[in-house]
């Protein structure tokens, strides 16, 4: 997996391509978003845009650091999920979970 | 439709997760070669990817002495994957829904449902060695096939 980060005002994007998944992708979506909350960014959009593929434990990883950052008072949001991502969030319910926006001036202002 | 020659594969990996890109690419090179389109094969691997991830993990506990073995066939349009470690084994009872609302925030737990979303046929039995062997199948329909 690879990642790009950028912050716009007091949100930070954080752009991820490739695969989220078990032993790699994982934990380097948990580093990030370690890496945001100490940097004090506590509002984080996570642009999917270049995922290919998210497993059980990418997903897991995602809703772990969706917990860890609202228990910080934070928000987590996700951005532009590609259609079969978007499969994966609809079935295992977390669509529910989590804020969707399809355009990153879409997920700039639901931080306001 | 006549019956077709199997497309057959037998994989021995070590407990390592980098593993896990071989059982992939191995897979979806049989079902290139069958002629299935890449959105077919995308949640066949999918579903391999977390069998595969449950074997190492949970199964052999990383412990890369111990061995995933991974049987692919593709006959006609069904194709079977089967995977066994040399773990102990487990309760599949023990394993809740990770779509009931007090599990939804868990950070595991959703291995066993991605497969079963996936694939069509999905069921657990104990090896020989006692490990956990998991044999999944999804059939195809013709139309959604690749000419």
């Amino acid at each position: 997996m690879k990642s790009e980060i950028r912050d716009v005002d007091d949100v930070r994007i954080i752009e991820l391509s490739g695969k989220i998944t078990i032993g790699s992708g994982d934990v380097k979506l948990r580093e990030l978003v370690d890496t945001a909350l100490e940097d004090g960014k506590n509002k984080l959009l996570i642009d999917l845009a270049g995922v290919t593929a998210i497993d059980s434990s990418g997903i897991g990883e995602m809703v772990a650091c969706y917990t860890t950052v609202t228990k910080r008072g934070g928000q987590l949001k996700l951005l532009r999920l590609s259609p079969k991502i978007n499969d994966i969030l609809h079935v295992t319910q977390l669509i529910t979970v989590f804020d969707v926006l399809d355009t990153v001036q879409e997920g700039l202002a639901a931080f306001k | 439709m006549p019956a077709t020659e199997p497309l057959e594969a037998h994989l021995v990996l070590s407990s390592r997760y980098e593993n896990i890109e071989i059982a992939e690419r191995a897979l979806v090179d049989l079902c290139e070669f069958a002629g299935f389109s890449g959105d077919d094969s995308y949640w066949l691997v999918t579903a391999l990817r977390e069998a595969a991830a449950n074997a190492i993990r949970h199964g052999n506990r990383q412990d890369p002495e111990r061995s995933v073995v991974i049987d692919y066939r593709i006959q006609d349009l069904e194709v079977t994957i089967r995977v066994e470690d040399e773990g102990e084994g487990f309760d599949l009872d023990s394993v809740p829904d990770p779509t009931d609302p007090g599990y939804l925030l868990r950070p595991s737990g959703r291995g066993i449902f991605y497969m079963r979303q996936f694939m069509s046929r999905v069921e657990f039995s104990r090896a020989p060695t006692g490990g956990t062997v998991v044999e999944m199948a999804r059939r195809l329909e013709p139309e959604i096939r690749s000419q």
